[in-house]
């Protein structure tokens, strides 16, 4: 068994193999550290403009360090752990925080010339992947490091020992949980089209030849646009970003999970939350946009063009989260429970099941047209059979609420 | 010498007691959060103390005085026009109208009218201050749903309206511009024509407003339907201004009580919202800003000419009476009940704020709602804490 299937590692592993690929895991973890510093004063630059304000702009040109210098200041504040709190696990929490976040980052692919090369670029006479790695679980690491960060959110908050950090993380375990499954049934539906779960084999597929020539082969349309829908909205509810920001709800919560923490521990929750950020837009474009995949304009500098393209596709959903917290209001908890179970949940497992009919109907040599209309009525009477149980329920709660009070 | 007395001792400890009997009382299941009074929501120092299961609230208790300036007291030892400078502070975001019903009460009982003039512009800046109020507002209740641009909008355009309120008043939050007989002085140049640009810039405001905060779905899934208070419950509370007409009762000082306000003289209409709702709530001060935009521009275009002062005497003596008069300030009914001793200075004042029968209303409210519906809910109640404190 290949434990990675980059080519960098099929060839006589020596000192050089080696020296690139710590040389990959330097580079990759001061690339996400200096986007998350880009990210802070982008966010609140763009923020600022959408609000009339001017925004930061005294430290460096156009106030570009400004993150840096509340990062150092952050740094240089007293460490408070509160009395009534779980010591270790309150130390601990942050760290299960930013370990994931840094983790995600590993399987994502930033570059690399998928037209002629097979989505490898030579570094120093070796052929690799611009990705730390490939594993073969691939994108379940995402899922994974993602499950484990809910803990970090969770332990913050029951360990704090007071009482709106308790109240942000039980909301924070229940929103993360639940939208875990969506996230991952619309997940589900890329794999489907893929057939690996591999990181690289996405793009690689993504990145062949769409339909008449000019519409490429991404996710985005191959799978029908309902997953990439359902991914972003769950990945929004993942990161705890507005509209789902009920965690760290400021107006309720004062600061949800994190009120309680100062310094340098409240500088890597800071940091988790928008380095999860740009891992999730980053995983957003490798399954739904293509990841680095493009076309190479000028040849000579190929290894180039696939980090251009990466960085602009990040860039647009990078803006699309500012956009969101700049424009939409907060959805209460139990509207977001309602979202998640009720609409999310269901859908992206109907479209799931279609997918894998047409898939197999593909395969069989069913007609496309029967299958759509069986799906179609199918949906139809799946959803319906879904509303008459969730009217039940609620008429059957309401009665035993009228019995209770009288 | 002053000490403190045995008795007065006592009743500090009485108070004390008491308060803490309210948190003692409610330890019965589930937990205590205590909203305030430092805490992001609370745009002042009001308390609310939760008692909640899960995310659901059994009993709420509000706790007001954090701010308690002692106004009342203090206008006994205050002449008649130094009284304005105090309850210029009461609703410091409309200041204006807070001088307008206590000058209408000491004018009742000098029995003193301000020529025509001056009621005119009176009631602009009368109008102006309940804009410059409930447009922060309109910003305001979107932040509390969790949006944070449109109070930005809300601090943009509201400029224009303070900027007008200080070319003619020389303050841009507390005027201090009522006197007993009339005004302190007349228009500037050119105000006119520029207030007329203004209100345009305000209608075109409402309508942002309505398209980006009213219009959002999640903004009405959070308010529709939350918060419900029938016309009755309302009524019997107290409550009054926009949160009674948003509860369907068709009631407005400015239209059913015109005394010394021209409102009467011009084309202008009461709205009302059936649901009784934090949405309704929200709809009908919209619409209110709207309406006072165009009583404002109609006000402008019939504007009187003559003088802005009545003959008073230099120094005012108001004659031994009382007098009540309330008019329909910008967060609701507010009143002065002055009694007077033929003094220079008032011998006893009373002062009918809105928002304190609109926060008494809270606890009856906010049983069984969630907790982040409380915030929405007192945020479109809509008070401010010097109004409830005074």
């Amino acid at each position: 068994m290949i434990l990675a299937l980059d080519p960098l590692y099929l060839t006589n592993i020596g000192l050089a193999v080696v020296l690139i690929a710590l040389l990959k895991v330097v580079l990759a973890f001061a690339i996400v550290l200096v986007a998350v510093l880009f990210m802070v004063w982008f966010e609140r630059k763009v923020i600022a403009d959408m609000q009339h304000r001017i925004g930061p702009n005294i430290a460096g040109p156009w106030g570009l360090f400004q993150t840096l210098a509340d990062g150092l200041k952050l740094l240089m504040k007293e460490d408070l752990v509160p009395e009534h709190s779980n010591r270790f696990v309150f130390k601990l929490a942050p760290f299960l925080a930013i370990v994931p976040a840094f983790l995600t980052f590993a399987i994502i692919p930033i570059g690399g010339n998928f037209e002629s090369k097979g989505g490898s670029v030579r570094i120093f006479g070796y052929d690799t992947y611009l990705q730390v790695a490939d594993p073969p679980i691939g994108i379940l690491l995402f899922l994974a490091m993602s499950s484990i960060a809910v803990y970090g959110v969770m332990l913050a908050g029951w360990s704090s020992g007071s009482k709106f950090p308790l109240l942000g993380s039980v909301r924070a375990s229940a929103q993360m949980v639940s939208y875990e499954a969506a996230l991952g049934l619309s997940v589900l539906a890329v794999i489907l089209q893929t057939g690996s779960l591999s990181t690289h084999e996405m793009v690689a597929d993504q990145a062949a030849g769409g339909f008449l020539g000019f519409i490429p082969n991404w996710n985005i349309i191959v799978t029908g646009f309902v997953p990439f829908l359902i991914f972003l909205i769950a990945g929004t509810a993942e990161l705890n970003r507005p509209p789902f920001d009920l965690v760290e709800a400021e107006q309720e919560l004062v600061g949800g999970f994190h009120t309680e923490y100062s310094s340098f521990r409240f500088a890597i929750f800071f940091l988790a939350e928008y380095l999860n950020t740009i891992n999730m837009s980053a995983i957003i474009v490798t399954l739904f946009l293509g990841g680095p995949s493009g076309p190479v304009l000028i040849e000579g500098i190929d290894w180039a063009w696939g980090i251009l393209w990466f960085l602009v596709k990040l860039f647009v959903f990078l803006f699309a989260f500012v956009w969101f917290r700049a424009t939409l209001p907060r959805f209460r908890y139990d509207q977001l429970m309602d979202l998640g179970w009720k609409l999310l949940i269901p859908l992206s497992l109907g479209w799931f099941l279609f997918l894998a009919a047409l898939n197999i109907g593909n395969d069989r040599g069913w007609n496309p047209g029967v299958v759509v209309g069986v799906t179609i009525v199918g949906g139809f009477a799946g959803g319906a059979l879904l509303m008459a149980a969730i009217r039940t329920a609620r008429t059957e709660r309401i009665s035993q609420e009228v019995d209770a009070h009288g | 010498m002053t000490t403190v007395s045995d008795q007065q001792k006592l009743s500090y400890i009485a108070a004390q007691a008491a308060d803490a009997r309210v948190n003692l009382e409610i330890e019965s299941e589930g937990m205590t959060l205590n909203l305030g009074p430092q805490h992001p929501a609370t745009h002042g120092t009001l308390r609310i103390i939760a008692r909640i299961d899960g995310e659901q609230v059994i009993r709420a208790d509000p706790v007001m005085g954090y701010m308690h300036r002692g106004y009342e007291k203090l206008t006994e030892v205050r002449t008649y026009p130094q009284v304005t400078t105090l309850i210029n502070r009461i609703d410091w975001l409309g200041s204006f109208a807070n001088e307008v019903p206590f000058i209408l009460a000491a004018e009742k009982l000098m029995e003193v009218e301000a020529p025509p003039r001056a009621q005119w512009i009176r009631t602009i800046l009368f109008e102006m201050s309940r804009i410059a109020n409930v447009v922060l507002f309109l910003g305001d209740m979107a932040v509390q749903v969790g949006a944070i641009t449109p109070v930005f909008f809300a601090f943009r355009d509201r400029e224009h309206v303070l900027n007008q309120i200080e070319s003619v008043t020389g303050g841009r939050f507390h005027p201090n511009f009522d006197r007993i007989g009339g005004l302190k002085d007349d228009f500037p140049k050119g105000w006119i024509d520029e207030t007329r640009q203004v209100m345009k810039k305000m209608r075109r405001f409402c309508d942002e407003i309505e398209v980006l905060v009213m219009d959002n779905e999640i903004f009405q899934a959070r308010t529709r339907g939350i918060g419900v208070i029938p016309a009755d419950v309302g009524l019997s509370y107290g409550l009054s201004g926009a949160n009674i007409r948003g509860s369907g009762v068709d009631r407005d000082l400015r239209r059913d009580n015109p005394c010394g306000l021209v409102h009467d003289q011009i084309d202008w209409k009461v709205w009302t919202h059936p649901d009784g709702d934090s949405f309704s709530r929200f709809w009908v001060r919209l619409q209110e800003v709207r309406e006072s935009t165009g009583i404002v521009s109609q006000l402008l275009d019939s504007l009187p000419s003559g003088p802005v002062m009545a003959k008073v005497p230099r120094i005012i003596k108001v004659p031994a009476g009382e007098a009540y008069v309330e008019t329909e300030n910008p967060l609701g009914a507010m009143g002065y009940y002055i009694v007077s001793k033929g003094d220079l200075v008032p011998f006893r004042v009373k002062i009918r704020s809105a928002s304190f029968s609109n926060v008494s209303i809270t606890p009856w409210l906010l049983q069984g709602v969630y907790v982040p519906d409380i915030i929405t809910i007192l945020a479109s109640l809509y008070f401010i804490l010097g109004d409830i404190d005074r």
